[in-house]
């Protein structure tokens, strides 16, 4: 029998002031959390991790308990775009043009070695890496990457989600970051 | 012909403005883009629509090519395997030991019972994960996604025993030239005992639960017909060409691997529609079955690789004390093994048809050429005719049902 | 009764003289040579003919031959395959390396649309009469024909890669 007292059932409160019915904190925390337990995927599949990320979704690994319950296809309703597979040149348009009609706050994670950086496929016809022509926040590597480090990324993910600040989307450096990928 | 050249969206704009119907409207394009939920796999299909049925449409592909070929070129044969795991990859244990078929027949070499018996475990387990992916998924692209969560619970049964074979669970890089890289342990086959004591009763559940569903034969009967000549002049080999009535199966034609010691039907649909695909990959997950129970009944004992030093690495303590071992071992890993000037050609019987491989060598430790069959590819081309006429929602059951793999199309 | 190789040879050779030639046994394949010009006669008789009933393309791919003789440089190959008798064969065409023209065999086979782009794809190999000869695989925009022995394999464009640790040299890639 497992010692209930030792299991934890609510996501960790972020710092703050309580007292007899209220509690206290920063919006930044709240915004955080909420974001960082609702991230949507939007699934951009290409090759085999997007098997191993369908075995994700499915009942054994499950990614639904980490707030990714809904699989957006839509840009303009997902928080998180997940690359996975390889990327050929022909196919980064298209994937430009999708992070570009994502709505902010958006973060990308790169699953699996094509994704990050070409992988095994060095030639003339592979992008070697999403990162030349969209910004990246998690790169998870692998070829492919076992569930559970996908969803070890998606743990990091949410790590940076949490910590990050609601003013980020409209600050000097974030404008820098998306101008020196030229991304309006 | 010449406008057969132009992008689609020209040419279909060309169409659309000479064309209008009686009643005003205008004939529409349709992107089903690369990125779509219901493509598995990034291909386009740029649709001429009228309202909701299909006039005309035409496929780009190439959105994955990763040049296969020619990366084949400038890799030693032992590099190669990597690169045909990831052609089907949702069975890519039959695409590693077609490579190595193909090699052992251009060096001449005789696989020992063991091995070869264990091949065809191997190669119907990745069958059956094939289809339990395309299957599985049909339902989910007509609405039904609980067959998709409950069957897919075994593809991890199934990763888990590849997993005991050779380490990985998807792109599996499994065996040598010769046969394996280790015997397989009592664990491996422990795990297949016990899939093959759960698997049926659940894939029993699962055909249940679609196969005479009012529902899903609406969506799925004579969606996406074609006929047995029209699929055999489109190239259509495996379940495909099997649903339309044609019973061609490489296993029965050609056979590898000791398959002529194993007794199996081949089923055979009839009209080549989208419930004809689904009930003869059905049928053929319980052939596969059988397969495997007959091949762990009379597995023999012996070997498990053949005795080849030039192409297999020889035991990690003998290279340490004994010099041919060594010698052996430096010459295998640098790719400097002997091959004669040859040209072969060797099928296998893929997840989706006859998967070939065209090696030709010259001598070197690359392949000159190797060029691969692919059935996606070919049979892909069909896609357009088998949907005219058809709504849209048919012509997403008809992909699915297709089982087309982008890394397979494009390689 | 089995169809056996002998035959096939004496048959084509009977029909077609010098248009076929080359005939080698590798493997179990019987392979041979097809002038370019004919080949879309030849592959009709082989499909239409009642003893030889070559009812299946298998595969259509391209062969670049850099070091031979300027006529004979580019190649495609043909895999065809009888399902009554179960016998395959090879059929090789060589195209002249600066103006490689063959006919297609859509008319015969609709399997061969999408691999003759392919194999003008990648080798640049021209089909004439084909319905629809442009790029698949490759981008749109691109000028070279990537599968040819002299195009490189690698992304021009990496800064990150030092030749140095991989034993590359300008001469060995």
């Amino acid at each position: 029998m497992s010692n209930s007292s030792k299991i934890i059932t609510d996501a960790p409160a972020p710092e703050g002031f309580s007292g007899e019915g209220f509690f206290a904190t920063k919006l930044d925390s709240v915004v955080g959390m909420a974001r960082a337990n609702s991230l949507w995927p939007l699934p951009f599949a290409t090759s085999c991790c997007g098997i191993e990320f369908m075995a994700t979704m499915a009942s054994h690994y499950d990614v639904a308990r980490f707030g990714s319950e809904r699989m957006s296809f839509s840009p303009r309703q997902a928080d998180m775009l997940l690359v996975m597979g390889t990327i050929a040149k022909k196919m980064a348009p298209i994937l430009r043009q999708v992070y570009e009609q994502m709505a902010e706050p958006r973060w990308v994670i790169s699953v699996g070695a094509c994704a990050c950086s070409g992988g095994i496929f060095d030639t003339y016809s592979v992008l070697q890496g999403i990162d030349k022509i969209i910004p990246v926040d998690v790169y998870v590597p692998g070829c492919p990457p076992r569930p559970e480090q996908i969803l070890d990324g998606v743990m990091r993910l949410q790590d940076l989600v949490r910590s990050e600040s609601v003013r980020r989307r409209s600050s000097p450096e974030y404008t820098e970051l998306l101008a020196s990928y030229n991304i309006k | 012909m010449s406008d057969l050249l132009l992008p689609p969206e020209l040419r279909y704009a060309g169409i659309i403005e000479q064309r209008k119907n009686e009643d005003g409207s205008e004939l529409s394009i349709l992107n089903l883009g690369p990125t779509h939920p219901a493509t598995h796999g990034i291909f386009q299909n740029i649709l001429l629509m009228d309202g909701e049925r299909i006039v005309d449409g035409e496929g780009t592909v190439g959105y994955i090519h990763r040049a296969f070929e020619k990366i084949a070129e400038n890799r030693p044969f032992y590099q190669i395997t990597p690169l045909t795991d990831r052609m089907n990859y949702c069975s890519a244990p039959i695409n590693n030991m077609g490579w190595w078929m193909t090699l052992e027949k251009a060096l001449n070499i005789e696989v020992p019972k063991r091995a070869q018996y264990l091949r065809v475990i191997v190669m119907e387990l990745a069958r059956i994960a094939d289809h339990i992916i395309c299957n599985s998924v049909l339902g989910v692209d007509t609405g039904a996604l609980t067959g998709f969560l409950y069957v897919f619970q075994y593809r991890e049964k199934i990763y888990e025993i590849y997993e005991e074979i050779c380490g990985a669970r998807l792109t599996t890089n499994m065996g040598r030239i010769g046969g394996f890289e280790r015997d397989w342990s009592p664990l491996a086959f422990k795990k297949l005992d016990d899939f093959l004591a759960e698997f049926p009763a659940i894939w029993g559940e699962f055909e249940n639960l679609l196969a005479r569903n009012r529902i899903f034969m609406d969506r799925t009967i004579d969606v996406g017909p074609i006929s047995a000549e029209k699929a055999m002049s489109y190239g259509f080999t495996g379940p495909n060409l099997r649903a339309a009535g044609v019973d061609y199966d490489i296993r029965v034609m050609q056979p590898y691997s000791s398959y002529e010691d194993f007794e199996f039907d081949i089923p055979v649909g009839k009209s080549g529609d989208t419930y004809d695909r689904f009930c003869v990959r059905n049928a053929e997950v319980w052939e596969s079955l059988k397969i495997i129970r007959q091949a762990l009944d009379k597995m023999p004992e012996g070997p498990y690789h053949a005795n080849v030093p030039d192409y297999y690495l020889p035991p990690k303590d003998e290279v340490y004390h004994n010099m041919e071992s060594l010698i052996y071992h430096f010459k295998i890993v640098m790719g400097e093994v002997p091959v004669p000037v040859t040209e072969v050609y060797h099928p296998v019987e893929g997840g989706n048809g006859e998967l070939g491989f065209y090696l030709v060598t010259d001598g070197s430790r690359t392949p000159y050429r190797l060029h691969f069959r692919r059935p996606c590819f070919i049979y892909y081309q069909a896609f357009n005719d088998m949907v005219r006429g058809q709504m849209l929602s048919d012509a997403i059951a008809t992909l699915s049902s297709l089982n087309v793999i982008a890394g397979e199309l494009d390689a | 009764m089995a169809l056996e190789t002998s035959v096939i040879q004496n048959t084509l050779t009977d029909r077609f003289e010098s248009k076929v030639s080359d005939f080698q046994q590798i493997h179990d394949i019987l392979t041979f040579e097809v002038n370019s010009e004919s080949i879309v006669e030849v592959m009709q008789f082989l499909r239409d003919d009642k003893t030889l009933r070559f009812n299946f393309l298998t595969d259509l791919c391209g062969m670049h031959f850099p070091d031979a003789a300027v006529e004979r440089q580019l190649s495609v190959v043909y895999h065809m395959h009888n399902w009554y008798d179960n016998v395959r064969i090879r059929i090789k065409c060589f195209l002249h390396g600066e103006k490689p023209e063959i006919d297609t065999v859509t008319g015969l086979y609709l399997s061969s649309n999408w691999q003759e782009r392919e194999t003008y794809d990648f080798y640049g190999i021209i089909f004439k009469g084909h319905p629809q000869l442009k790029r698949i695989l490759n981008m749109d925009e691109m000028v070279s024909f990537p599968m040819r022995k002299e195009f490189p394999l690698e992304d021009g464009g990496r800064t990150d890669k030092d030749d140095r640790f991989f034993g590359r040299t300008t001469d060995n890639c």
